[in-house]
């Protein structure tokens, strides 16, 4: 049995060659031409060329507007959806800790004494509707995962550079931010550096309060990662690097692999300012 | 060094350039069928231009990994045999769609080159295995892809030192990628690409028996 991609297909059956050119596997390349002919699915090797010519492109097409068609704005709901998911499941953890508290007197907090309250098999009513509110706690802490994994799967084709960069789940929420990835792109790097970050921004602005260092690229760990007096420069050189990406990404869709050895080297520097003692 | 038939140097008004015959693809000159084949913009046109005795006969069934938008390969199946077009990023494709439109021999597949299993239903052994991916790992694509050649084929690739590692000296990772390389293929020849392409060497190699 072949393992080519004709293999076992109905040569007038487009739609079944595109999925295989798709999704096919072999482990090696064999004289895939002859064994067409062989199998009769084309009547020679010009023939054979011509059918792969007709069925790639139309495969290539397809799986390009596929993975072009995965938008920024699903990504935005997703994001959100997220974050409304993990703010959620976090409050009814706390109150599910406080109402277990009442009751079995032993303490934990978070999902994961969500998560311990359902194992257990007490038949009282209050018991039962603990356990409920529990499962259902539980419930939404595992949706906030997968919306997390929907996002890392199509972050990277909605936005390749800045996925790299900041990793899909920060790329999601800086063009989630911005209200969509033209919209980033179209920023300064200024003010990517401090997105999310509004309420001390305007607090900065009005008067008295510092300037902010960092938005949410605080959870990057080229920020977090670097001592509090180089914080603000490793921030600024990621926005940096982060708003040419979303520009290649929104303008262009080259992958750009020199963005990260460029941004690797300049926290690098950064950061080796804290070994040399000096904080300039 | 001759140069591969379907091949030739041509005038366009005065100035004579590689040249192949097919529809224009990215806005090159051209005169009748002929369309100028840019060294600057094609690193296998560099390594044709430099001189390096790629054995490129044409005609040759060709695997291309990093097809990108279809510049090169576009020439390469103006040439070539059969001519398996590999690029993972899908903006790019768009347009090697357009190029391939015209050129019945010239098969365009999204798919990832670091991993072969996922076109190798497709892609038949082929004469030659043409490199350009700008990714880390480069000595590695071309070992994992070493299976669609032949004892005889020729690996034709143009490494980019920034690609690896931006912050070492280009020759340092040459010198790496010649290393690692020469795991699997014996090494006929390398170039500097300069000054078509700066920091980019061209490589002629063959593969080792296993």
């Amino acid at each position: 049995m072949s393992n080519g991609w004709f293999a076992g297909l109905d040569p007038d059956d487009d739609a079944a060659a595109v999925k295989r050119i798709a999704a096919g596997q072999a482990d090696t390349p064999d004289d895939w031409p002859q064994q067409a002919v062989d199998a009769g699915f084309a009547d020679d090797e010009a023939d054979y060329y011509h059918r792969l010519h007709d069925v790639t492109m139309a495969a290539t097409s397809a799986a390009v507007a596929e993975q072009e068609g995965a938008d920024d704005q699903q990504l935005v709901h997703a994001v959100r959806a997220m974050a409304d998911c993990e703010r959620t499941a976090n409050e009814l953890s706390e109150r599910v800790a406080e109402w277990g508290g009442s009751r079995y007197g032993d303490s934990g907090s978070g999902v994961e004494y969500a998560r311990s309250v359902t194992d257990r098999d007490d038949e009282d009513e209050g018991d039962i509707a603990l356990r409920s509110l529990a499962e259902q706690t539980v419930e939404l802490a595992n949706e906030a995962d997968s919306l997390r994994a929907y996002i890392e799967r199509t972050a990277p084709a909605v936005a390749p550079n800045l996925s790299m960069l900041a990793g899909p789940v920060l790329a999601a929420r800086l063009i989630s931010l911005a209200g969509g990835l033209e919209a980033l792109a179209k920023k300064p790097s200024g003010t990517v550096q401090v997105l999310g970050a509004e309420d001390a921004l305007f607090a900065h602005l009005k008067g008295n309060a510092p300037s902010p260092k960092h938005g949410v690229i605080f959870t990057h760990e080229y920020v977090r990662g670097t001592r509090r007096e180089d914080r603000g420069s490793a921030a600024r050189a990621l926005a940096g690097k982060l708003s040419i990406a979303a520009r290649i990404d929104h303008y262009s869709g080259d992958r750009r692999p020199d963005l990260q050895a460029d941004l690797d080297e300049r926290i690098e520097r950064i950061q080796a300012r804290a070994e040399e003692g000096d904080s300039e | 060094m001759t140069l591969p038939t379907g091949v030739e140097r041509h005038d366009f008004g005065g100035e004579t350039s590689l040249a192949t015959q097919g529809q224009p693809v990215y806005g090159e000159r051209t005169d009748g069928d002929w369309r100028r084949w840019d060294p600057h913009r094609s690193k296998l046109g560099a390594m044709l231009e430099q001189g390096m005795e790629t054995g490129l006969e044409g005609g040759e069934t060709v695997l291309y990994l990093g097809a990108a938008a279809g510049t090169t390969v576009s020439h390469v199946a103006d040439f070539g045999g059969p001519t398996y077009a590999v690029e993972f990023a899908p903006r790019p494709v768009r347009e090697l769609l357009d190029a391939a439109e015209s050129r019945q021999n010239l098969f365009p597949l999204l798919k990832d080159a670091r991993k072969p299993g996922s076109y190798a239903h497709v892609v038949e052994p082929v004469d030659v295995i043409v490199q350009d991916v700008a990714t880390r790992g480069q000595a590695r694509v071309a070992a994992l892809n070493k299976r669609f050649l032949g004892d005889d084929g020729r690996l034709l690739a143009a490494i980019k030192a920034r690609s690896e590692d931006v912050t070492a000296d280009p020759a340092d990772v040459f010198d790496s990628v010649r290393e690692e390389l020469s795991a699997e293929y014996e090494l006929l020849e390398t170039a500097r690409l300069d000054p078509y392409h700066e920091d980019h060497l061209g490589i002629v190699a063959r593969p080792r028996e296993d």
